[in-house]
């Protein structure tokens, strides 16, 4: 019997008297024997639970955490604190092991959190309808990519440069299948510039603060969208909402993002959330759950599953999306941080970070061989060009136990001297300066020998 | 009333929101100490780009949101306290050792892009589960990225797209049994087909002399659960396999019933070229509410190249170090990829879990995993003809079934006057979760029932016997179960009126 079973030799013989059989081989009759397995998997034998333990223990001292080195990765995800009521909360069994919750009457307390959640989205984003998650940011704006085809069927979507790498080849990997076409808007001075639009774009999709860190002047880009019948779709880092104009404020239609900040682990990159916003006037074709406020027979108020209509088990092939499980759990971990950080917790968290954020900005440009790559405001998370190649001098960074950023060579070759900076509210005066020193001393030991141009 | 539904403890009454908790100056939040020289707000973001009026976000004290989370889950249904044999979901026990190990720090606070010499043992561990799942499958090359089923069938859909593209075929057509599940069809249209839908025949199979007439060369792909999703073999999958390559399109295997055959059979031995895996229902990954998943694909070699990025490799010895060991790394030159179906490299905490269940249970413990989840099915269905269930219930087709099994509502709802959705919520107040109903839509009424091989023969005696219960009252007086439910925090909800008026956020 392994360990999650319950079967005995004496409960094995009842049931097979039961069913009319004698063997448990007999239940797979209907597997033809060509494709019976005759030997077990190559998988080895089962372990005791204080073996797997070690074993993962083990991978787990593999890897170098947020916890064994100062850290300013972000570039996406951030390395916030997470306070221990989420923990506590998320593993309380009532929300960590039921099903999507379709017998509301057993399911109150998931579809009221939802409920909860979706409203703090809306209060985010300035935008009236939430639904209650999609899986991550990226999938988020391939999600959103396709509700603007189905909206108004053009063939193309303008995107900006300053989108996260990971949307962008996202979105193209799912508007491939759709036949729609990508064209990229180019930065100036790391804010996007929109080329003319005609009617055949779909939607123009930006990010705020988009992937350099830099905040976006999204009015004019939504107005020159509206202009030209084609939708704003603001991919958003949540937190930075606190102090910047909405979204919804700014014209935007649909607003997505990624969703880890808010009280989500790094995960090395999942689970977590992502957040899809829209315009009362596109609620009909949000993908995803959404949950709604009705009453039951008593009278009592209740929360529900509602506009079903749009999701795949109902519509099928003419579903607003196929999506189904996703991400509950964490965007309830979303909304229980939110409501820890308050509505001026949530403020000065964000001005905390805005402030350590300009002093690391300002203490960084005035190290030797390092500048800053665009003088536009930022929230927190700036990019620098260095007088060397940015991942030789971020590995030797790291050897001293400072992670200095993301190089930014991967996905932007003409910046392979440049590093994407974070600061979250972890990252001290103290540890800024520490970065200072450690980049200033890299770049030197790595600098561009003279005369040869990054 | 039953006697028996007490989960409910705190539940009576209508339960605030948070936001109707919260008074202006409560707050729970304090935050780290300005430790800079604060410098003016307009000088770091100007009032043009600000908004005027901060987020309406709840104002409550930390002693208040634990006391509301906590009350709101009190008006939750939970697997870790009942019965949930919800066909097609694999409710199954999660193990407790899987939430300790994910949250160890080198696996919750590791940053997704951190540089992979720094990561060896998370990518050491998503190479290890992709060995496994591929050995599982009987498909030899896995990607892990997509984050749930529905987002791995397009991953599917979107690789058979590629590999037509990459021979210079256009193909318009996928197919998939009028049995399927929702997110088929509808990741069909997502990912740019026509869907075709194929016919069942009398056994519950897939109606081959349909698919014959339906298989040409405008089709790229046939998607197929098997077991499906009425819970039987598809004792056809070698023929099926033929017609499908036969006009050369590919075999997609949607992996939600994987829990029936698992070290039984491959879907990589039937022939199918792409499977997908639901880590949230055969390997244990917690199903939180709606998520998270995680839903990994495998495929055979001739799909290999268009895999999404980046890849997860092993190599011989770390760059620049020579031959020392292997080095595991994340491989972005697959320059026929389909590209990115997400940001980094897929849900890693579920891959924690997974690979903890499968090392746990090693290939003996996951053969026995899939035999009892059959004997539990076959055994319950048995169980339920003995209590006379089948006058009213009777299963949809007369056959050996694997991990669940379709009952259909029918003559219930014609002898006895209640329906299948009556029946469901009547279960409610015995403290169990009720099964799949109306799914799939080919059977009338239907109830689609799994129970796992987690549960207990005590468990299923107790099921059959409520069931049994609830029709003999019914047969007295079919206004109970119409009514019911009498025991949960709120009854019958008006689902009609909220889509007619949706109310989706509190009004503040």
């Amino acid at each position: 019997m392994s360990r999650y079973t319950s079967v005995t030799n004496a409960d094995l013989q009842e049931m097979l008297a039961e069913i009319g059989l004698d063997s448990v081989e007999a239940l797979f009759a209907d597997i033809p024997d060509r494709l019976r397995l005759n030997e077990p998997l190559a998988l080895g034998g089962g372990r005791a639970e204080q073996e797997v333990y070690e074993e993962l223990r083990g991978l787990a001292g593999a890897n170098v955490s947020t916890e064994d080195e100062i850290s300013f990765l972000g570039a996406g995800m951030y390395d916030h604190y997470i306070p221990a009521l989420v923990d506590s909360i998320l593993q309380r069994s009532e929300f960590l092991t039921p099903y999507t919750p379709y017998q509301p009457e057993i399911s109150q307390g998931g579809l009221q959190a939802m409920f909860e959640y979706q409203t703090a989205i809306s209060e985010l984003t300035g935008l009236a309808v939430s639904n209650a998650s999609v899986y991550e940011g990226p999938s988020a704006v391939g999600a959103a990519g396709y509700v603007a085809k189905l909206e108004n069927g053009r063939r193309r979507f303008v995107v900006s440069e300053g989108v996260h790498p990971h949307s962008r080849q996202t979105l193209a990997t799912m508007a491939h299948g759709w036949d729609v076409e990508v064209i990229e808007a180019g930065l100036a001075d790391g804010r996007t510039e929109l080329p003319a639009l005609d009617d055949d774009v779909s939607a123009v999709i930006v990010q705020q603060p988009n992937f350099f860190g830099v905040v976006e002047d999204l009015e004019p880009i939504a107005r020159a969208a509206h202009a030209a019948g084609a939708l704003l779709i603001a991919t958003c880092d949540p937190l930075p909402l606190a102090l910047l104009k909405t979204p919804g404020e700014c014209g935007a239609d649909i607003a997505v993002g990624e969703g880890q900040s808010l009280g989500n682990r790094l995960d090395f990159g999942g689970p977590s959330f992502g957040f899809f916003a829209a315009t009362d006037a596109l609620l009909r074709r949000v993908p995803g759950r959404i949950a709604g406020e009705t009453r039951d027979v008593d009278g009592r108020r209740g929360f529900v599953l509602t506009l079903q209509t749009r999701e795949q088990h109902i519509r099928r092939e003419r579903a607003t999306s196929n999506i189904c499980t996703a991400q509950a759990l964490n965007a309830l971990g979303g909304v229980i941080y939110l409501s820890w950080l308050g509505q001026a917790g949530i403020v000065d968290l964000v001005t905390l970070m805005l402030q350590r954020t300009a002093y690391a900005r300002e203490r960084l440009s005035r190290v030797e061989g390092v500048s800053l790559l665009h003088e536009q405001p930022v929230v927190r998370e700036f990019a620098v060009r260095l007088e060397a190649p940015a991942d030789r001098v971020a590995a030797r960074c790291r050897e001293q136990g400072i992670n200095p950023g993301y190089p930014l060579g991967r996905d932007y070759p003409e910046l392979a001297d440049c590093l994407l900076i974070a600061i979250t509210e972890q990252r001290t005066r103290t540890q800024i300066d520490r970065l200072a020193d450690a980049l200033g001393a890299a770049v030197a030991a790595e600098r561009h020998p003279a005369g040869v141009s990054a | 009333m039953s006697a028996e539904a007490r989960w409910f403890t705190a539940a009576a009454d209508d339960e605030l929101t948070i936001y109707e908790r919260s008074k202006p100056g409560r707050r729970a939040f304090t935050a780290p100490e300005l430790d800079v020289p604060e410098r003016p707000l307009d000088e770091l973001l100007p009032a043009a780009l600000r908004r005027a009026d901060p987020p309406r976000l709840p104002e409550v004290s930390e002693p208040e949101i634990v006391r509301h989370f906590n009350r709101l889950s009190k008006r939750n249904f939970d697997l870790d306290t009942g019965f949930y044999p919800l066909g097609s979901c694999t409710m199954k026990h999660n193990p407790k050792l899987h939430e300790r190990v994910a949250a160890l720090p080198g696996h919750a606070k590791l940053h997704p892009l951190q540089d992979p010499s720094q990561a060896q043992g998370a990518l050491e561990l998503m190479w290890r589960l992709q060995e496994a799942l591929g050995e599982i499958a009987g498909l030899p090359h896995v990607s892990l990225q997509p984050s749930a089923g529905s987002h791995g069938e397009l991953a599917g859909v979107l690789l058979t797209r590629a590999f037509h593209e990459d021979r210079g075929e256009t193909r318009t057509k996928v197919l998939t049994p009028d049995t399927a599940h929702g997110t088929n069809p509808a990741t069909v249209t997502m990912a740019g087909y026509e869907v075709v839908k194929v016919g069942t025949d009398a056994s519950g199979n897939v109606d081959l002399d349909d698919l014959r007439a339906k298989a040409n060369e405008d089709v790229a792909c046939l998607m197929l659960t098997n077991p499906s999703t009425v819970g039987l073999f598809e004792t056809g999958i070698e023929e099926i396999s033929k017609i499908v390559h036969g006009v050369g399109a590919t075999l997609y295997y949607d992996g939600a019933n994987l829990n029936a055959i698992m070290g039984i059979c491959r879907p990589g031995d039937m022939g199918f070229d792409i499977v997908h895996f639901n880590l949230h229902k055969s390997f244990t990954q917690p199903h939180g509410g709606g998520g998270p998943g995680a839903g990994p694909i495998a495929v055979s070699d001739r799909i290999e190249p268009f895999l999404p990025l980046p890849q997860v490799v092993r190599r011989d010895g770390a760059p620049g170090n020579g031959a020392h060991g292997p080095y595991y790394d994340l491989d972005y030159d697959r320059p026929k990829s389909i590209g990115r179906l997400r940001g980094f490299q897929g849900n890693y905490g579920v891959f924690v879990r997974s690979y903890a269940y499968i090392r746990s249970l090693g290939a003996a413990g996951l053969r026995e995993v899939s035999e009892v989840a059959v004997l539990n099915a076959n055994y319950l269905l048995a169980r339920l003809r003995r209590e006379g269930v089948a006058e009213y219930l009777p299963a949809a087709f007369d056959r050996l079934c694997m991990h669940e099994f379709v009952l259909s509502g029918a003559p219930m709802k014609r002898e006895l006057q209640i329906k299948t959705l009556d029946l469901a919520k009547r279960l409610l107040d015995h403290g169990v979760h009720p099964p799949t109903v109306y799914f799939p839509l080919i059977v009338d009424e239907a109830l689609l029932i799994e129970p796992t091989e987690t549960e207990t023969k005590e468990t299923l005696d107790h099921f059959a016997e409520v069931v049994a219960g609830i029709l003999r009252e019914a047969q007295a007086d079919p206004e109970v179960a119409r009514g019911a439910p009498y025991t949960t925090p709120v009854r019958r909800l008006d689902e009609a009126a909220a889509a007619r008026r949706p109310v989706v956020r509190q009004p503040l």
